[in-house]
């Protein structure tokens, strides 16, 4: 693999973990307080599978250039971090949580079906071991933005709050990293174009007949994932408070 | 179908009763649609009832320490034994629903603060290490009071405890393997387990209840086959495997009269301080205000959730009907 590849490769598992990690944050912070107890034990089922696909993306990336998972989760600071912004927003009530999580899954199950043909065969291994997760995270999330947008006037009300809100920051889920072109160029990667047609026409329909309506000024739009919100510096302190409390530490 | 309940002033009460405890006796089952004493089911449902509710408050101590495990690993592990959890609650709560309870009325009665559930979970969890702590004592005390209730004549009480043993076995390894590893490692590390175990033991010991003299209920419950140990002799199957343990891993007990007895093989453990217990019990306990106050608010917030999906099955139930 050329030079330049391999960096981009790094880069984009890197991304891809960095989502998965503090996605899997967001949601566990629901654990033990859901608003029934079949969500409790479904949503920690989610964070489950999260987890193990960030120390799945993490892996690969260390067969690439070693670099130890646990190190990158825990001693990285935020401006290292290259997760996009939705996934650091606070979790918010049941529908923002349910609506993102609806929209990032749609996005990663579209994004491992194609990325089951990579030409970079960890990778293609690796998304064909995690695809069937996604379909029952997919699966769950679908339905919760149903029974909520079709629920009651609060539910939908909250539910297109939680749209709105969120609409522009999904998009950045769609924009490549910088050396993502090669990656694409040499079929280690989906192009993400495609994929993002893709997601737009299912969305749409889903939310159309869920009675949400699409907002038709998105706003903010984060592109670089160099930047992240106000928000990763505090969830990464947090998250990071007991391995940093104690940096010798050998075994844990 | 709920089941018959007798209570004294039937004409056949006492017939029924005896051959009630005549099948209890030929280690039998009781089964949802059987006759059973009014006083049994009570018993059952508030047994029951506090196991469930000390399942759910449970996942609020360690759910706490999710989003700081140390490792990928062990954010892994603690976000399934606190799923394990959750899920113990639910069949508990299918296993008191057989006595004829429903579930928003046991919710009610501990969101009220009429229920009580395990004091343990009064305690706060203040370092890392309490959570391989409670893992290796408390579900440790745990299991010894749940291996017992395996053997309940309520059958599916019973059931529910066999299965729930299956997974506090295997959270109790992974408690005491953390710990383990803590006593062996870092001077912070192993500071930091030495103070869990100084935190955690007594109210290890006081979750498994009064000494038999101070517990009411005991003496009915051994005798329907609900229990078949008394509190004081699940107490000390508890000391005797993990004081020995404990002291093997290099970590003291803050019990300075603690000490093994050749003549019963058993040890022996000093005064346990009741009037902590009580307090606890009573609601006045470190976090009682906040592990209560934690359920009042996610019931609340939950409100207008739990309204949507019943009126998304309304109406999907009216658009089956018009097709």
């Amino acid at each position: 693999m050329k030079p330049s590849v391999k960096d981009a490769l790094i880069a984009k598992l890197t991304a891809l973990g960095d989502d998965e990690l503090i996605l899997a944050h967001r949601n566990s912070e629901w654990v033990g307080h859901g608003p029934i107890l079949e969500e409790d034990i479904a949503l920690a089922n989610i964070v489950q599978d999260e987890l193990g696909h960030a120390t799945l993306w993490y892996g690969l990336r260390k067969e690439l250039d070693g670099s130890d998972p646990d190190q990158l989760a825990f001693f990285r600071d935020a401006n290292e971090y290259r997760c996009c912004e939705l996934v650091e927003l606070p979790k918010g009530d049941w529908a923002f949580t349910m609506l993102r999580q609806y929209l990032f899954d749609l996005y990663e199950a579209l994004w491992l079906e194609a990325a089951q043909h990579s030409a970079y065969k960890p990778l293609a291994e690796a998304a064909q071991k995690i695809i069937r997760e996604e379909r029952f995270h997919l699966q769950h999330t679908r339905a919760w933005v149903e029974r909520l947008g079709l629920g009651t006037e609060e539910s939908n009300r909250r539910l297109q709050q939680a749209l709105n809100f969120q609409w522009g920051y999904a998009q950045q889920l769609f924009v490549p990293i910088p050396g993502e072109e090669l990656l694409v160029a040499e079929g280690i990667v989906p192009e993400l174009g495609p994929i993002r047609e893709r997601w737009l026409e299912l969305v749409t329909r889903h939310l159309q007949n869920a009675d949400l309506k699409l907002p038709i000024n998105p706003g903010y739009q984060p592109t670089s994932r160099a930047y992240h919100t106000e928000h990763l510096w505090s969830i990464l302190a947090e998250m990071q408070s007991t391995a940093r409390w104690e940096p010798e530490a050998k075994v844990w | 179908m709920p089941g018959r309940y007798g209570v004294p002033t039937d004409p056949d009460y006492q017939e029924r009763l005896a051959e009630f405890e005549a099948r209890i006796r030929r280690g039998e089952k009781i089964e949802p649609g059987d006759w059973m004493p009014e006083e049994y089911r009570r018993q059952l449902i508030r047994m029951i009832s506090q196991h469930a509710h000390s399942e759910v408050v449970g996942m609020l101590p360690e759910g706490a320490w999710i989003t700081r495990a140390p490792t990928l690993k062990r954010k892994m592990i603690l976000v399934a034994k606190v799923q394990d959890e959750a899920g113990h609650g639910q069949y508990l709560y299918h296993a008191a629903e057989t006595l004829g309870i429903s579930r928003e009325a046991m919710l009610e009665a501990l969101l009220s603060g009429k229920a009580k559930y395990s004091s343990i979970f009064n305690y706060p969890t203040l370092t890392w290490a309490d959570i391989g702590t409670i893992g290796w004592l408390v579900d440790g005390a745990a299991i010894k009071n749940q291996t017992m209730l395996a053997q309940c004549s309520y059958g599916p009480y019973s059931r529910a405890m066999v299965r729930i043993c299956a997974e506090e076995t295997f959270h109790h390894k992974q408690g005491k393997e953390m710990v383990l590893l803590y006593a062996q490692g870092t001077p912070k590390q192993r500071a930091m387990a030495q103070d869990a175990i100084n935190r955690w033991w007594w109210p290890a010991l006081m979750m498994l209840g009064p000494h038999d003299k101070d517990s009411p209920n005991t003496e009915v419950l051994v005798r329907w086959g609900i229990k078949t140990k008394t509190n004081d002799q699940v107490r000390q199957e508890f000391i005797n495997e993990h004081a020995p343990e404990i002291l093997a891993a290099g970590l003291s007990i803050p019990d300075p009269e603690l000490r093994y007895d050749e003549k019963s093989g058993n040890w022996l453990h000093g005064p346990i301080n009741w009037d902590e217990f009580w307090q606890v019990v009573s609601g006045n306990g470190p976090m009682n205000k906040e592990r209560l106050e934690a359920r009042r608010r996610a019931h609340a917030e939950g409100a207008w959730v739990r309204e949507a999906l019943e009126a998304y099955a309304a109406k999907q139930k009216k658009a089956a009907v018009a097709v």
